[in-house]
């Protein structure tokens, strides 16, 4: 791993994305079925996994501060669930939430450069990134500008990204390709490999503000594009899917995807994340389910 | 993961092993088994002739592959049975069948494929329990197949006049239609669907491993209340089934299984005025071109050779690679293999089940063997195999020469033999530099060369960017030593009818 290298990709060496094959190949690894013991270390695994995230408008201190406590023990009575990977917030309140999680080890996580559009001069969006790092965020959650990617200015977002990366210091940085924006896997593929060759620590589908969000098809896009960048220069690179992965069920199937073509050594919240705020209780609820074989209903799980 | 290390200064110090089934350090899924409870397999099965179940002389066991355990008994028709089935067949096609109107017997076709949706998870378990197939592709392709073509030709029978135009298309009389082991509820589906649809009615031998499904099938036909002797089945083996080829009494033979069989057929039926199809082996070319969308065409590869462990006539058993990609296709094939859960057919996680037979198991590995001592570099992935039934593991051989056995001939199981090719024009000529002519594929993200490609490929039916994909509304069907005529689609019903001018 190490430093990464900073290099732009070599487009021409891009494989194209054949979209049939994608869905067909995305769609076999909902057949798995997964069961009993299988069913409840992957369930515990996926709480690990998750970037418990809020990122409204009306967010609240005393919002922050419920997540936060839900993060780092979110079943209460069963201390052996859990951690959450991370609390995402806006770097407003980024200070708060790296109070309440202070010796935890659950990872702050900031949104910046101006999310979830990117529209703002750089000036701003990298001014954002040193204010949420100097806050206290462990993790930059940045958006890339879709508007100059679809008008192929690629050279343009890799150094974007490259001064994002180096505005981060010591945060790890995840870069965020709107993938509902993109409109193509093609693009998805193309937008990897500039994060990736621009130093990204993760790649993640979206910002959960457009439709479509993260999904199957468009996961595995990437997660291949991370295999062949892995093979290609032996530097490992994360993977977050961000919004749509609402259940259990659908997490599940993530998970699958990610042992079956990334391997077991992305099975960790270093490697893998959830970008979620409904899939936590879900996945609680399941807990429960394997444990006690009955399903409680949700007033017996905190709402945050 | 070592779940026993010995420590230092002799003293073994036992590491409670993490279960095999977790999800993080786990070798496999937790078993996740379709339950057979609900299945009903009688003890004994006997011939279905003229809308009676028949005992015949002789019986004969069929086993489960996957765990070598008697399933039931089934007759073993001789010469008298298969003469009293198609005597049968003769009078339901003289005073019923080949008179009715298409929009009648459609509708009793339509009554079959419903029942077959209904009763789709039975046929899906008996299928894999008879044959060794996962439970996974029997439910989501065998079955759906089947339904599809009894609809689709259903949909046929009061319409032939419009499949071909300006003839008078007639049903030629009796067809004895022999299937093979591979799809065996399928392969009735392609033979008793069109042959019906016309106004044929039909003798059907299914295969001596694998008669269970065709044996079921017959309870839907008469809970369709199909008129007696529209169709029979006959059960039993090579002899039964050339007691039926030999027989005087028929119009037509359809016969899908190994080219060596089908010389035998064509020779006996020459002379006699019987029609015939002939769906038989083959060697299908795989082309991945350097352009191609490298990772789908690596599951591309694996739908080709591993589906149905290999027993698929149309397999793309020939991987021929463009050399610039050869290496990082066979690195990512090879990573592929690994993840593919080898195992009990009625595991919902299962993706390569058991071997048909012990006899097709000892021919596989004879080749494979073969394969070896020829020169060509062996590559097996790792999965444990289970203890007892008939396995083997997915298979590769690379530096493969044209004259190579594993090139050259059929092997019929999950083994898959790769050769690279330079130029567009070497990948053709080697594709089809086989006495086969069945099916090919190729992968290219360039429209213009899957034209000029699939154009320059001796083979009756061509994949492009994809893999075993089939559909009753399609022609299949070969050339060379692949077979004579074609079955599905319009194409298919005319092996079925006599267009008179």
């Amino acid at each position: 791993m190490g430093v990464p290298t900073i290099e732009f990709p070599d487009l021409k060496s891009i494989p194209p994305i054949d979209q049939v094959g994608v869905e067909e190949r995305a769609a076999r690894f909902q057949t798995r079925s997964i069961k009993a013991e299988t069913k409840m270390s992957a369930l515990r695994l996926a709480v690990t996994m998750l970037d418990v995230t809020t990122l409204e408008g009306a967010d609240s201190v005393g919002k922050v501060r419920q997540m936060c406590a839900k993060a780092m023990r979110p079943l209460p009575e069963d201390p052996s669930v859990g951690p959450a990977a991370a609390v995402c917030v806006y770097p407003s309140l980024v200070r708060v939430a790296a109070e309440e999680l202070a010796g935890s080890g659950v990872k702050v996580a900031s949104v910046a450069t101006a999310f979830p559009s990117g529209q703002a001069r750089m000036k701003e969006r990298l001014a954002e990134i040193r204010y949420a790092v100097a806050e206290g965020a462990d993790e930059i959650d940045m958006v890339i500008s879709r508007g100059k990617f679809l008008s192929g200015q690629y050279r343009a977002v890799f150094e974007e990204i490259v001064r994002c990366k180096e505005a981060c210091g010591k945060a790890h940085l995840k870069v965020i390709l709107e993938t509902g924006e993109l409109r193509t896997y093609d693009n998805v593929r193309i937008a990897s490999e500039l994060a990736m060759g621009a130093g990204a620590d993760f790649i993640k589908t979206s910002t959960g503000k457009v439709q479509p969000a993260a999904t199957l098809p468009v996961t595995l896009v990437m997660l291949e594009a991370i295999q062949d960048y892995v093979d290609r220069t032996g530097r490992k690179v994360g993977m977050k899917p961000a919004g749509g992965v609402s259940t259990a069920k659908l997490a599940l199937q993530y998970l699958v995807m990610v042992k079956e073509t990334l391997g077991d050594a992305w099975l960790s919240n270093e490697w893998f994340r959830f970008g979620a705020s409904s899939l936590t209780n879900d996945l609680l609820m399941q807990i429960r389910k394997q444990q006690s074989g009955r399903y409680q209903s949700g007033d017996y799980f905190s709402k945050d | 993961m070592a779940a026993e290390r010995a420590g230092g200064g002799g003293r073994a110090r036992k590491v409670v092993p993490k279960s095999d089934h977790d999800f993080v350090t786990g070798t496999s899924y937790a078993p996740a088994p379709e339950s057979s409870d609900h299945v009903k397999l009688a003890k004994n099965y006997d011939l279905f002739i003229g809308g009676k179940w028949v005992k015949a002389g002789k019986r004969m066991k069929t086993v489960n592959p996957a765990t070598e355990k008697v399933l039931a008994e089934v007759g073993e028709a001789g010469a008298k049975e298969v003469d009293l089935a198609v005597k049968a067949a003769r009078k339901a096609h003289d005073s019923v069948w080949g008179k009715m109107p298409g929009r009648e017997r459609g509708k009793y076709l339509f009554r079959v494929a419903r029942l077959l949706q209904e009763r789709a998870r039975e046929f899906a378990i008996i299928e894999s329990m008879d044959g060794g197939k996962p439970i996974r592709e029997s439910r989501d392709v065998d079955l759906p197949l089947v339904a599809a073509h009894f609809f689709y030709h259903a949909g046929w029978a009061d319409k032939l006049e419009y499949a071909f135009p300006g003839r008078k298309p007639r049903p030629l009389g009796v067809a004895g239609q022999i299937i093979p082991w591979n799809f065996p509820l399928l392969m009735a589906a392609w033979k008793l669907a069109p042959a019906l649809a016309c106004g044929n009615t039909v003798v059907l031998k299914p295969a001596e491993t694998t008669p269970l499904t065709a044996l079921k099938l017959a309870g839907l036909f008469e809970e369709a209340e199909f008129p007696d002797g529209v169709v029979n089945i006959v059960t039993g083996g090579g002899a039964t089934g050339q007691a039926l080829v030999e027989h005087p009494g028929l119009d037509k033979i359809a016969f899908t299984g190994s080219t060596a069989v089908g010389k035998m057929i064509q020779r006996s039926l020459a002379k006699s005025g019987k029609r015939h199809t002939l769906e038989l082996g083959g060697k299908a070319a795989h082309l991945i071109f350097e352009d191609a969308p490298i990772n789908q065409a690596v599951e591309g590869i694996v739908n080709g050779i591993f589906f149905n462990q290999g027993h698929v006539c149309c397999a793309g058993s020939r991987l021929l690679v463009q050399e610039g990609v050869a290496e990082e296709v066979i690195r990512k094939l090879k990573r592929r293999m690994e993840t593919l859960v080898v195992g009990d057919p009625l595991d919902k996680n299962t993706d390569i089940g058991a071997i048909n037979s012990q006899e097709q198991l000892g021919r596989i590995t004879k080749l494979v063997a073969c394969g070896t001592e020829e020169g060509a570099r062996c590559w097996q992935s790792g999965q444990q195999l289970p203890g007892r039934g008939y396995w083997f593991k997915p298979t590769l051989f690379t530096d493969c020469a044209q004259s190579h056995r594993v090139v050259q001939e059929e092997i019929f199981g999950p083994v898959l033999a790769i050769q690279t090719f330079r130029t567009t024009e070497e990948g053709i000529e080697k594709a089809n530099n086989t006495p086969y002519g069945l099916s090919g594929g190729v992968w290219t993200d360039k429209g213009s060369k899957i034209f000029k490609v699939a154009g320059a490929m001796r083979a009756g039916v061509l994949w492009a960017n994809t893999y075993n994909k089939f559909d009753p509304t399609s022609p299949f069907g070969g050339y060379k030593e692949s077979g004579v005529g074609r079955e599905g689609g319009v194409h298919g019903l005319g092996g079925y009818l006599e267009l008179q001018e």
